[in-house]
């Protein structure tokens, strides 16, 4: 067909959208945050702090209190004490009654929370407006619901709380993650000893400020700030009942070893390498979306991240196309611009360990596309980044990058990339796009993975259970099921 | 970019599917974008020059469409250096009338033909209806796709009117195609459609006639976006968009500009590739803009409706 | 005329539904409290184990893709075979130190346990599982699904009902298995073997070995390809053993201290220790919902 459409010329036109930085004047942030112990602030036994730093300008926002042994004794010892004194004592319905009172705390200062959790993380504050602190919010209102209907979550079961909890939460979605082990362990009549990541403390000292304000009881929530070393001394005492951990495979493994010789119960939910999977049927321009959304939201520091994209090799190039398309139009910079899409690296250290896979990529001669963006000349940025024709058995297809990297693989058919995508010691996600039903549910069902979502990606809820197969941890999150690991039967 | 170039008619029955949760969650997405300051006083200007300023009424007349077509050529005079909007947009039987009313501005005359809006009318009235349009001088055809056919599954008989009446426009006139997407139904035939009228030869192609309930959508919009953005990636060939109704606001008609450049990019905004099909979108610009320029909140009545 | 000379049995272990002898060429002879020999028993190698999991892994797919309702019929059906052999179960036990009234309530309680798990076979999905009400756009379930390949530490103290026990949940849920049997009461596991291998169960869903704890209780929690493991004993070290070998592949252990002659085992809870919840997302089109009434 002749097809002699009019030429028009084009006019050259720019346009950029102006910087839109939302506004931090309205947040209240202390000089120095000390421990959240028995109700009130009190200082590190050892007397240090440590810097907060906020790594999309590498400066420092506040100093937070270094944990150690004797601070974690004081915890422990305040929330048995509020375990057995009050807290399982108390009728279900009034510890209810408390968590609804903090999911309504947060929601009024969600602006101040979404801020501070940007700041100090560096993801952008469109995701932390967005999803992050409403998310908090709404888990805390979900669980509240739950603390006294417990009997009708376990037929025949006789549900009881455990008593004093440990929870050590990374650094991906601080406060998110906060609420996610808080509100079930209190839901269940469990009190608890925090740990927030030590680059990402602050939204959890401030859910500490508003815990105060709640009126909770005093020693329900601890919280104590510092790294690894204090987390292992939750670990390994003797005054913990139950251990719940989000984190890298390698310290759930530790963690594992550590508790081995106790009664402790434990959770973890660890790493993962989700595998993304999409059929010449899909409905494209949305699994582009998909796609995007499932590697670099939250800079892919996540761990369902769909960091292997596996595309049927009859639409490769048009796909691969369209995915670099899509990547330019991503805003990557100052993540307290409310236009930004993808923000800061969480930390220099985290910021190393992406560089070097991508060093490791370039290196294996392995075809990568960057965005073409620029980066700000401070702070931990790496932009987008597409590694094509990867091979099952390299390193970018197996290993946990957590940042912004996707490796790419081709398949022919459905037994192929359903091994494929089995083929890995995690299973913690995986997507899958089809227009067909019939073909959904075969994948659903055989992918080796606890959450696996179809013809979407990286959606969160407090009703759905999320949590691993395999070596990405036991144990579920979120709905029912996640009420389990809180509680113990007879 | 090679126009002569043979493109295989795909087989519409297999266009690609679409899935609207995730279209809506790419709209929302638009609609979070923050368009300050000078960009924003960018972005309005952009808009008022992308506007079909559009009257298509049973008792439209020779003094209404001088009116408009006046207004048109003077968005707000107190305002410098402002644009003129794209086009006017009347019936066959104003074309004369707007024709004169512009001549010399760069402002084009759109007309409606082909039964519209029912298109509900023999192909032979259709062909009539718009050589009429064209000889009236009008620079712009905006004719409407036979929605009973299409839903009868007669693709082909929706291409070829398309392809007659793109045939008849020939070099005098740019078509706009008019998938009526309020009757055509899921986005899956929205995206059916608009590559039958795309293939079919539309330079540009338009959601919606105005005059049924449901208008121009972002979501509807950006279904049809990507349809343009496949096109033109197989082909290199640009087509234009142009939704229609339903646009009232400065800001959503913001969200649509961040829409078309986030997906088709920064080619698409200038009135050759992207326009609005609107009556009263342009005031409430003028009032923004205003509004930019002195700082203070403005009154409806400072502006003039006609 | 003399005296018939009866025949004894060779006691061999249950690989993939064929019955081989160790690999290893190895037995031990366990003794009655009267001192007397059980016989010559298998001492199962890690070489043995191992080949029993690949056995497991083989037969996984095809197991837990089965319908329930063929599951339950091969549940049931073990305990029809097990009814038609009760004296021979009931001989074994008196020969492990059982008194005949004993004997004959562990072999009915372990017919009627299989008849119990049977039952939940196509229903324990319905009580674990849930429809989510996510605040989005989105149909949201969860459905369990089984761990894999499960190895069970089964009990010492009852030689038949200590395997059944926990067998029976963890295959009902469409598990397989590998099984360590009561090292100083073996001889009802073997012969359990043989019941089923004539009731339909496909071969490697369930794998028996005879031999000693101490050789292979590490080789079971660190075998990589072992997804979970059932330890039905009361024994602290041995747990701590168990618990420490399985963190390489994170295996999921449980353990348990029932009393196995009461029913307090028989309910599902046991059944979905040994599954993994799996959530599923898909969105759901939204046009006209608004204005629907019906």
């Amino acid at each position: 067909m002749d097809m002699s459409k009019k030429k028009i010329e084009t006019k050259n036109i720019s346009w950029e959208y102006a910087a839109a930085p939302e506004s931090s004047s309205h947040i209240q942030l202390k000089e120095k945050y000390d421990h959240f112990i028995n109700g009130k602030f009190e200082k590190p036994s050892s007397g240090k702090y440590f810097d907060a730093i906020n790594p999309a300008t590498e400066k420092k926002i506040a100093s937070v209190a270094e944990g150690s042994k004797k601070d974690i004794d004081k915890a422990v010892k305040a929330a048995r004490n509020a375990y057995d004194s009050v807290w399982s004592v108390m009728p279900a319905s009034e510890r209810a009654k408390y968590l609804f009172r903090i999911a309504r705390l947060i929601q009024e200062k969600a602006r101040e929370f979404a801020v501070i959790e940007s700041l100090d993380g560096g993801k952008p504050i469109r995701e932390s407006r967005d999803i992050d602190i409403p998310l908090a919010a709404a888990h805390f209102f979900y669980y509240a619901g739950w603390a006294d209907k417990l009997d009708y979550a376990f037929p025949n079961r006789k549900p009881k709380s455990i008593g004093v909890a440990g929870q050590i939460i990374p650094w991906n979605f601080p406060l998110l993650m906060a609420a996610w082990k808080i509100a079930p362990a209190l839901a269940c009549g469990n009190t608890v000893v925090l740990k927030p990541a030590e680059t990402t403390s602050l939204t959890a000292l401030k859910l500490a400020e508003l815990i105060q304000e709640s009126g909770l009881p005093e020693g329900v929530v601890n919280i104590v700030t510092g790294d690894g070393k204090v987390g292992a001394e939750i670990v390994g005492h003797e005054g913990i009942d139950k251990i719940a951990f989000t984190g890298s495979t390698d310290v759930g493994k530790l963690i594992q070893k550590t508790i081995a010789q106790t009664e402790k119960k434990v959770t973890l939910e660890l790493g993962g390498k989700a595998a993304n999977i999409v059929f010449e049927d899909a409905p494209i321009d949305q699994a582009i979306e998909g796609i995007v959304n499932g590697i670099y939201f939250n800079q892919g520091h996540v761990c369902c991240a769909g960091s292997r994209l596996f595309v049927q090799e009859s639409i490769k190039d048009i796909f691969i196309k369209k995915l670099q398309d899509r990547i330019e139009t991503l805003i990557v910079g100052d993540p307290m611009d409310k236009n930004t899409d993808v923000g800061a690296i969480n930390s220099k250290n985290q910021w190393e360990t992406i560089q070097g896979y991508i060093e490791l990529g370039v290196k294996e001669g392995l075809d990568i596309f960057q965005s073409s963006c620029s980066l700000p000349k401070s702070g931990y940025f790496i932009k987008p980044t597409v590694f094509t024709g990867v091979a099952q058995s390299s390193k970018l297809a197996k290993e946990e990058i957590f940042g912004p990297v996707l490796a790419v693989q081709t398949f022919r058919t459905v037994d192929e990339v359903i091994e494929k995508a089995n083929n890995t010691p995690y299973g913690l996600s995986a997507g899958v796009w089809t227009d067909k039903g019939s073909k959904i549910f075969n994948l659903t069902s055989r992918l080796r993975a606890g959450v696996v979502w179809a013809n979407t990606y990286n959606k969160f809820d407090p009703t759905s259970p999320f949590g691993g197969y395999k070596e990405s941890g036991f144990g579920r999150e979120g709905g029912l099921h996640g009420l389990s690991a809180y509680l113990k039967f007879d | 970019m090679n126009l002569k170039k043979t493109i295989t008619i795909p087989d519409f029955t297999k266009s690609p599917s679409v899935d609207q949760v995730g279209i809506i969650e790419r709209s929302s997405r638009f609609q979070t974008r923050s368009i300050k300051n000078e960009s924003k006083i960018q972005a309005l200007k952009m808009v008022l020059n992308m506007i079909d300023l559009t009257t298509l009424e049973g008792k439209d007349t020779v003094g209404k469409v001088n009116q408009m077509c006046y207004k048109a050529l003077h968005l707000h005079d107190d305002y410098p250096g402002l644009p003129t909007v794209a086009a006017v947009c009347v019936y066959p039987s104003m074309v004369a009338i707007a024709k004169e009313a512009v001549k010399g501005s760069g402002v084009k005359v759109a007309s409606v033909s082909t039964a519209f809006p029912s298109g509900q009318a023999p192909f032979s009235t259709k062909i009539d209806d718009t050589k009429y349009a064209l000889d009236q001088g009008a620079d712009e055809i905006d004719m409407v796709i036979s929605r009973g056919k299409y839903h009868q599954g007669e693709y082909n008989f929706v291409f070829d009117e398309i392809a007659k009446i793109k045939e008849l426009c020939g070099a005098q006139a740019r078509l706009k195609v008019i998938l009526e997407t309020g009757e055509i139904g899921t986005l899956d035939d929205v995206r059916r459609a608009s590559d039958i009228a795309i293939y079919a030869g539309a330079d540009f192609i338009k959601t919606s006639t105005g005059k049924i309930g449901s208008a121009a959508s972002i979501p509807v919009t950006l279904t049809m976006l990507y349809a343009i953005k496949d096109y033109f990636i197989k082909t290199g060939i640009m087509v234009g968009m142009k939704p229609a109704g339903g646009i009232s606001t400065s800001k959503l008609a913001i969200h649509y500009l961040v829409m078309v450049k986030e997906i088709l990019g920064e080619a698409w905004l200038s009135n050759e590739w992207f326009r609005f099909g609107a009556s009263s979108l342009a005031n409430d610009v003028l009032l923004q803009l205003e509004k930019q320029r002195t700082g203070v909140y403005q009154s409806k009545d400072y502006i003039s409706i006609d | 005329m003399s005296e018939r000379i009866s025949v004894l049995k060779t006691y061999k272990i249950y690989i993939g539904g064929s019955f081989p002898r160790t690999e290893s060429g190895r037995f031990y002879t366990p003794t009655n409290s009267k001192g007397k020999s059980l016989g010559n028993i298998c001492l199962s190698s890690r070489k043995d184990f191992r080949n029993a999991v690949v056995a497991a892994r083989k037969a996984f797919g095809d197991w837990s893709e089965r319908t329930a309702y063929n599951r339950s019929q091969i549940l049931y059906r073990m305990a029809e075979v097990l009814e038609g052999r009760k004296e021979q179960f009931i001989a074994e036990l008196i020969l492990q130190d059982s008194s005949a009234k004993q004997a004959e309530k562990e072999v009915t309680v372990a017919i009627d346990r299989l008849v119990y798990f049977a039952g939940w076979c196509d229903k324990y999905q319905q009580i674990f599982s849930s429809v989510n009400p996510v605040a989005s756009s989105h149909f949201n379930f969860s459905a369990i699904e089984p761990s894999g390949v499960v190895a069970i530490v089964a009990n010492q103290t009852y030689s038949l009902l200590g395997l059944v026990s926990y067998m029976a949940p963890i295959i009902a849920g469409g598990n397989t298995c590998v099984i360590l049997a009561s090292e100083n009461k073996p001889l009802c596991s073997i012969s359990f073997a043989e019941v089923l291998n004539s009731s339909d169960l496909p071969g490697g869903v369930v794998n028996i070995l005879t031999g000693k704890r101490s050789e292979l209780l590490n080789q079971m929690a660190s075998h990589m390809d072992v997804n979970a493991m059932c330890y039905a004993n009361h024994n602290w070290e041995e747990l701590i053993q168990l618990k420490e070998g399985a963190v390489e592949n994170l295996k999921r252990i449980k353990s348990y201290n029932y009393e196995l002659l009461s029913s307090e085992i028989e309910n599902p809870y046991l059944i979905n220790d040994f599954q993994e919840v799996k959530t599923t997302w898909h969105p759901i089109e939204v046009i006209g919902a608004a204005k629907a009434s019906y």
